[in-house]
């Protein structure tokens, strides 16, 4: 009865079901074939199991992204920003952790603070200690961010470009202030050198797989909860806000409250993402608000397919397993063909993978009705 | 033997001066005083210079660094016993500092062409006397000369030769002996770095010699300083009436020695001399801290200029077009590679270079932005989003581009002469030259852009087209050659500005994307489709930068600056100065 209500929004989403299914099995046969001996010939190796967990993060940073652009007509260049803060919240966690383990054996202080001559912990580091706490802050840090950004610049109708731009801005400063070595969060060289995570070794190949399955899940959460946000009325008046935003503001609507409360939610679920992504790479560093970033994830997107939400998962894995082979193989290459496909998508594709899977669909069905 | 009761009379002069003459007696002995500089001529073993150049330059320029390079017979013609460097040689050879400080002593006032030689190698240890047959040597590395032909001994050896030692003392006396030679110099240059260098620390006997000096030079600056000098020194020993009169005289004057002197007599006895010194040290650090803001505001308006040449082409595809062209900074990019191309082609001209590289980069990057213009944004006029996401593509297309022909490092692009150096307007203001030159370069591209809008053709096609394009068209504008050339011509001042860049900052792939942002900032802050906005913005945005920068440093200033550009939106969301009518509804 709960399976069918959770799933109830994915009627109709084809696009949705196949994704979720897919998911499904490789949640269960990633670790099937990882647990096969080193030898066999279907044995995946850990490394493959931590990047495509990686790459689930990413998509899920994807679907945020895209319930906001696709669903709201907000270009946010500022969503790795969000993203980064709740991989820093979790990578403050995992830092406090270290314990006494770190270089100078501090177990109160992280190593950069020793190195710094930090006498003590900075007051936002209290209460990292606890998972239960770093978890909350995962949501929340992105989270009043984007309510007190959103909650500025939605109720004096900061609209299209110029929201674009000051997103894009935010996300630079945050970046300035983070490599800032006063600010208390690693500067330059950000957090890195984690040992473990609930007590269970982030080496171990078990927490790689654990970690793998806890981004699948995250991902279907992500996915199942902006599905029933697009499907509900919520949904059809924030299309209604991306569509015709003064004739909405006419009819009745608050259309800032909309805005600022499904951004904020957008950006929780992009520190989800964070925070499932640091724990997998290993390290957290202000590289990851630069402003290229951002635009990145706007681009997976893009080629996805906005507005679809699965178009979103798809073109983050696409776009991120075709970077991880060609920075491999050519590494010149990839910004070439990084550059083309912004502008090749917006040019020819405007609707995205999906919109061309819809469009190949429509041509055969015509086609058929006409012979 | 005629010229030593001469030195005798002028070492007990000095003597006397030390002791703190008072200055209206100095005054008055002002004529005898002379007797260092004007006696020079008849000290000098040469024979005398000839009527005319004596005429013509004031006695007090007459040195004998400007007579010609002394015959090698004049010595024996001079007598040993007479010749001052042979009486310095004898003294300096003992080990008793107080002869060798009569040495220099006498070495400053013999007037002798070498003795500023013989100080100078003195103090920087280069001095150094034959243990046998005492001559006297500069001995720099292996090369040892003779101190008197300066002809190099060959056969010397070093091992038969000993340093002359000296103390601080000496050390002392030695520069400001040096600096009262330099002072004779004809060279107006080395006399006002004399002035310069004594001005750190003046006592009564040289700044008797600058009084004595300054009725002569005709320099009114270095004529001015030396004046100052003298008040300086009156500071120190005059009587409380000189005293007082000589910190009304310094009262303007920015040099940090002045300051040490009020300094001191402000915490002296006699109120009426601590109260004036005090007055005069805060009025004269008043100024300072004026020319301090004059100093900030120059560091901003210099930042603000860069700001403005990296916004200004924006300002025409964003704000007259519409298009948001993030590939922006890559075309500032292109213009930077230009002059670097330039300057490789003609190694020779450096100094020249810059005036092909503005109109090459601007070609170069107004090309490349035609281009981009027809190929993509054509396709996408009315879709700012996704112009923003194909222009994004198409800067990392041209980054990797350079990356790949040229090469990933930064590439050296060198400063024209004229370019380098400083303004000195004072003391405690100087203005760099290529800083200044960027200002105006700014206001230059300005101006001429704003002409170009304003008072040509295409100016007015380009706002006809920009205000309402149907009814352009209407009127028979072909609107799509328009687009072309507004975008050619705002990337073509992206190229401008990366000319100007690539003199202030590093050269590579990166430097668009470093400036690409501010230029959004400033064009965004100044309001879209608006110039005057843009040059407002740019340049008040660089002096908020550079007013906080002093106490919250150069990061934190800037992101402060991002704050308050995305809180300035939120209550002006259009801008310092948002565009009026109906133009601006969407």
């Amino acid at each position: 009865m709960l399976l069918t209500s959770l799933l109830k929004p994915l009627a109709g989403d084809r696009g949705g079901q196949v994704m979720l299914a897919v998911l499904a099995v490789a949640a269960l046969l990633v670790p099937i074939l990882n647990m096969l001996p080193a030898g066999h010939a279907l044995h995946m190796p850990t490394y493959m199991v931590t990047l495509l967990g990686k790459y689930l993060t990413y998509a899920l940073l994807a679907v945020a992204v895209d319930l906001v652009w696709g669903y709201l007509g907000i270009l946010s260049l500022g969503h790795g920003a969000f993203f980064a803060l709740g991989g820093y919240a979790m990578g403050m966690y995992l830092m406090r952790q270290i314990g006494d383990r770190g270089v100078y054996g501090n177990p109160e202080l992280p190593d950069f603070m020793v190195f710094l001559n930090w006498q003590e912990l900075p007051w936002f580091w209290y209460g990292f200690d606890m998972f239960w706490f770093a978890l909350m802050m995962v949501m929340l840090m992105p989270g009043v961010l984007a309510f007190i950004f959103g909650w500025l610049t939605f109720r004096s109708r900061v609209t299209g470009v110029y929201l674009s731009i000051i997103t894009q801005a935010l996300t630079y400063a945050l970046m300035l202030a983070f490599f800032r070595n006063e600010m208390g969060f690693g500067g330059n060289n950000g957090l890195t050198d984690f040992k473990d995570i609930l007590g269970f070794s982030l080496q171990a190949d078990s927490t790689r797989i654990a970690l793998f399955i806890a981004s699948a899940f995250a991902l279907a959460g992500g996915y199942l909860a902006c599905r029933h946000i697009v499907t509900s009325r919520l949904g059809r008046v924030t299309v209604a806000i991306r569509d015709a935003e003064s004739r909405t503001r006419f009819v009745g609507y608050r259309v800032e409250d909309y805005k600022v409360w499904i951004f904020t939610f957008s950006a929780m679920l992009a520190g989800i993402a964070g925070a499932l992504y640091v724990p997998q790479v290993g390290i957290i560093n202000p590289g990851e608000f630069s402003p290229l970033n951002s635009i990145e994830i706007v681009i997976w997107v893009a080629i996805g397919g906005r507005a679809t939400l699965y178009g979103a998962i798809l073109g983050a894995l696409l776009v991120n397993y075709a970077k991880t082979v060609f920075t491999g193989l050519m590494p010149d290459s990839w910004l070439f063909l990084l550059g083309a496909l912004f502008v090749v998508v917006t040019l020819y594709l405007p609707q995205g993978l999906a919109g061309l899977m819809r469009q190949l669909k429509q041509i055969r069905r015509f086609g058929r009705a006409e012979a | 033997m005629r010229r030593l009761p001469l030195l005798l009379l002028q070492a007990s002069l000095s003597g006397l001066l030390l002791s703190g003459m008072p200055v209206q007696a100095q005054e008055k002995n002002s004529p005898q005083n002379t007797t260092p500089t004007a006696e020079i001529p008849l000290a000098t073993p040469t024979p005398a210079e000839p009527q005319a150049t004596q005429e013509s330059r004031p006695p007090a320029t007459q040195t004998p660094a400007a007579t010609p390079e002394p015959a090698p017979g004049n010595q024996p013609e001079a007598g040993a016993e007479t010749d001052p460097l042979t009486q310095a040689a004898t003294l300096l050879q003992d080990k008793s500092f107080r002869n060798k400080t009569e040495a220099v002593d006498r070495l400053i006032t013999s007037g002798n062409e070498h003795a500023r030689d013989w100080l100078d190698a003195l103090l920087k240890g280069r001095l150094y006397f034959h243990k046998e047959n005492g001559t006297i040597a500069f001995v720099s590395g292996s090369v040892i000369r003779d101190a008197r032909s300066g002809d190099r001994l060959a056969e010397a050896n070093q091992q038969d030769f000993r340093k002359i030692t000296i103390n601080n003392s000496l050390r002392k006396q030695l520069r400001t002996g040096i600096a009262r030679l330099s002072l004779s110099s004809p060279d107006t240059a080395v006399r006002a770095r004399a002035v310069d260098a004594m001005l750190g620390s003046i006592d009564p006997e040289t700044a008797a010699t600058l009084q004595t000096l300054a009725e002569t030079e005709p320099d009114p600056d270095i004529r001015a300083n030396m004046q100052l000098g003298v008040a300086m020194a009156a500071l120190n020993t005059g009587t409380v009436p000189e005293q007082l009169a000589a910190i009304e005289a310094v009262a303007d004057s920015l040099h940090p020695g002045v300051r040490n002197h009020l300094n001191a007599l402000s915490q002296q006895d006699d109120p009426q001399l601590a109260a004036a010194a005090s007055q005069a040290l805060q009025h004269i650090e008043e100024r300072i801290r004026l020319y301090g803001y004059a100093e900030t505001l120059f560091f901003g308006l210099s930042l603000g200029s860069v700001l403005v040449l990296a916004a200004i082409g924006l300002a025409i595809t964003f704000g007259v077009m519409g298009v948001i062209n993030m590939a922006h900074g890559e075309l500032i990019m292109l213009g930077a590679y230009t002059t670097w191309m330039i300057q490789q082609l003609m190694p020779n001209f450096i100094d020249y270079s810059l005036f092909l590289a503005i109109p090459a980069a601007f070609l170069v990057s107004g090309a490349v932005g035609i281009l981009i213009e027809r190929t993509v944004i054509r396709h996408l006029y009315g879709r700012p989003l996704e112009t923003l996401l194909a222009t994004f593509g198409i800067s990392l297309i041209l980054q990797q581009a350079v990356r790949t022909l040229i090469s990933p490092q930064n590439v050296p692009v060198s400063n024209p002469s004229w370019m380098s150096g400083t303004l000195e307007i004072n003391s405690v203001l100087a203005l760099t030259l290529n800083r200044m030159y960027i200002i105006l370069f700014c206001l230059l591209v300005f101006a001429a852009l704003f002409m170009v809008l304003s008072r040509t053709r295409l100016g007015l096609q380009v706002r006809a087209v920009s205000q309402n394009r149907a009814m352009a068209r209407a009127m028979g504008v072909r609107s799509a050659r328009v687009d072309a050339l507004t975008f050619g011509l705002g990337a073509g001042i992206a190229g401008v500005a990366g000319v100007a860049l690539s003199q202030i900052t590093n050269v590579g792939p990166n430097l668009g994307q470093s400036y690409i942002i501010d230029s959004f900032m400033v064009v965004v802050f100044g309001g879209v489709g608006n110039l005057w906005g843009t040059l407002v913005a740019g340049l008040s945005l660089g002096v908020i930068n550079k007013v906080l920068e002093p106490w919250a440093g150069a990061v934190l200033a800037k992101i402060l600056v991002l704050v308050f550009i995305i809180l300035f939106i939120q209550k002006r969301p259009r801008g310092l100065f948002p565009q009026k009518g109906r133009a601006a509804g969407d």
